[in-house]
């Protein structure tokens, strides 16, 4: 009889469930759309300004829109001028043609798929490139926590006495700081913006979670027979720790990794929002719900809808996700 | 117990010193000179000398650590580098505000999440529970930004049934006209999660030996679950709550600064745009400090309601 190895049984357990399996594909299509934006398969013009300004959606029409716009341009105007003629008002009129008719040049669309904002960039570009931004430091800041955790948790947790200490106090340290002050205060003193820094601070900051786990998971493993073995047949520490341990608890970080890029994707979004984030000159969904702030007050409503939908819909099937591969790598769990 | 407790703010001294060595770590070695930030967008090197003289900042390292070490003991870490109030006034001053809108926020969500879980937990398994479930993971994935706009939007900007921002004198005009919005964002933001987590608490207990005896000697559902169950339960979500306390003290700082809410949090995010370090150290350390304070203190709590629990 042929053994199954513990992660095919695994993959057997997470077949059988269907809400697990549909937020894998989810999850595999945000990825794969990462990828393509990265490659620079979609997405690539994502800051040209293709529409009118705040285009409506196409599924509204550009008829309403207009209405809309020009309704909005009477009110702009000043009630009177108490009879006195604008001074400035032929030069403004000429200004205005002449920017009319250079962006004619390339003529704009009235309506956009999801619709355009203030410039008239596409909502549906923008929020495609936006999840790259956000998926990658997502992802990137994930593994850079749980490489650390894992690397900290297995030294602490194996090797025991004064370095085990010494990260329990390293530890207790970050933690006594709450989560998002703690990154608030060095995104603060850091200072500057862009996508490398907030998978730094998200990164550095965000591991004492799966340190705490894996700790105790080593300090479990450890003095298991299987170790003890490993140790008669002379592997060393380093070979017990990462060759013969790690696999056994790889569970635990694989399910602690998954948790976590759905926290970071949910801090970058409010770090961007704040003005902490990724720079100015790349977009992410932050960046588009901190637009769509003032947005909303004009009624413009489809930036707010589409980024939050691509959000939640990745959020929700990683969640979702993580959910079912707990219950598939630890059935005894429930 | 008194040795135990003892011992734990024993334990304090090297925590709150690692703290104060990363605070000092951050703001001295990561950020680069903050006369640089201070003296504007052309300094001169004159300007910049004569603010170093004044922050500290020109004396050796240990100098330096030494200041910051006698400003934490004396509870006064100066002015505000913006607007020089005095930072033990803006802490005083900003606290009242944030409890205003923390404590009720905190009262009503926990009752309702503890309702809902023990409802769910009771039907584990069944169709209302897994749509429970899924309802809560989707509300769960929206941003809190979200819930912040579209209610502040809706309910503020065009039903007009709250203010959109502002903040009074009286404390009932503030509780019951101000914060109320911002309370109820509040309570729909940590709703979801906080259902996720009480369920498996009372899944915990639903499970154990008592229940069956309680049910066996022929007790009502009602009282098994509202009494028994819920007493146990009730432990582990009092620590939650206690625990999260001081994060949410200035955690709230997205809530507070949509809503105006003149408290602990918007200060902090006011202090991190203006670069503005001495506010910014000295909630970083309280923060801390508090945060100690509650660890013990939800331990202490947890061997008062449960004598079961061994404090080592």
């Amino acid at each position: 009889m042929k053994e199954s190895s513990v992660w095919a049984l695994a993959w057997k357990r997470f077949r059988r469930d269907r809400l697990g399996l549909g937020s894998l594909v989810v999850v595999v299509a945000y990825v794969a759309l990462m990828l393509a934006v990265a490659i620079g398969w979609a997405a690539r013009d994502w800051d040209r300004e293709a529409g009118v300004s705040f285009a409506p959606p196409t599924f509204i029409g550009a008829e309403a829109a207009q209405a809309q716009s020009v309704k909005t341009l009477e009110a702009a105007q000043p009630v009177s001028d108490y009879g006195i003629a604008d001074p400035l008002g032929p030069d403004l009129a000429e200004i205005a043609k002449g920017l009319s008719g250079a962006s004619a040049g390339e003529t704009r669309a009235p309506t956009l798929a999801l619709g355009a904002d203030k410039w008239g960039r596409a909502v549906l570009k923008k929020a495609v490139k936006g999840t790259e931004t956000s998926l990658f430091v997502g992802l990137a800041a994930a593994a850079l926590a749980t490489f650390l955790g894992t690397l900290f948790g297995a030294q602490a947790g194996y090797r025991g006495g004064k370095v085990d200490d010494f990260f329990n106090w390293l530890y207790s340290v970050l933690t006594s700081i709450p989560y998002l002050l703690l990154v608030l205060a060095v995104a603060a003193v850091v200072n500057q913006k862009g996508v490398l820094t907030v998978i730094l601070i998200l990164g550095l900051t965000g591991w004492t979670g799966i340190f705490r786990l894996v700790r105790a998971e080593y300090m479990k493993h450890k003095v298991r027979e299987y170790v003890l073995a490993a140790d008669a047949i002379g592997a060393s520490n380093t070979r017990r720790m990462y060759v013969h341990i790690l696999p056994n608890v790889s569970h635990v970080v694989l399910v602690q990794l998954s948790l976590h890029v759905v926290l970071f994707i949910k801090s970058e979004v409010i770090l961007t929002f704040l003005g902490f984030g990724v720079g100015v000159d790349t977009v992410s969904w932050g960046s588009m719900l901190a637009e769509a702030g003032t947005e909303l007050l004009l009624g413009k409503w489809w930036q707010l809808t589409a980024a939050t939908v691509f959000m939640a819909l990745l959020v929700t099937a990683f969640s979702l996700f993580t959910d079912a591969m707990r219950d598939a790598l630890d059935p005894r769990l429930k | 117990m008194l040795a135990y407790t003892l011992r734990r703010l024993w334990q304090f001294i090297p925590t709150l010193g690692g703290v104060v060595l990363l605070v000092f770590f951050v703001f001295n070695f990561v950020g680069g000179d903050p006369a640089y930030l201070l003296a504007g967008k052309f300094p001169n090197p004159d300007t910049i000398a004569n603010i170093r003289k004044q922050l500290g900042v020109d004396e050796p390292y240990v100098v330096q650590l030494w200041i910051f070490v006698k400003q934490i003991l004396t509870g006064d870490f100066g002015a505000s580098w913006s607007t020089n109030e005095r930072v033990s006034t803006i802490f005083a001053t900003r606290l009242g505000p944030s409890l205003t809108v923390l404590v009720p926020l905190l009262l009503i969500s926990t009752l309702l999440a503890m309702a809902a879980a023990m409802l769910v937990a009771y039907v584990r398994g069944s169709l209302t529970d897994r749509t429970v479930m899924v309802a809560c993971t989707v509300a769960q994935s929206v941003s809190i930004l979200v819930y912040i706009l579209v209610f502040q939007y809706l309910f503020a900007y065009q039903l007009g049934w709250f203010p959109v921002q502002g903040w009074g004198v009286s404390l009932m005009d503030n509780l019951l006209r101000y914060a109320v919005l911002a309370i109820v964002v509040g309570v729909a933001v940590s709703l979801a999660p906080d259902i996720r987590l009480y369920r498996t608490f009372f899944l915990d207990e639903i499970n154990q030996d008592y229940v069956r005896t309680a049910r066996a000697k022929g007790l009502s559902e009602a009282r098994v679950m509202w009494v028994h169950v819920l007493r146990n339960a009730g432990i582990p979500i009092v620590t939650n709550i206690l625990l999260q306390l001081p994060g949410l003290l200035a955690g709230a700082f997205l809530i507070e600064r949509f809503f105006g809410i003149p408290g602990i949090g918007r200060e902090v995010i006011l202090a991190v745009e203006r670069s503005d370090f001495p506010i910014i150290k000295a909630v970083t350390v309280y923060v801390a400090i508090a945060t100690m304070i509650v660890n013990l203190l939800a331990d202490l709590l947890y061997k008062a309601i449960d004598p079961r629990v061994q404090l080592k």
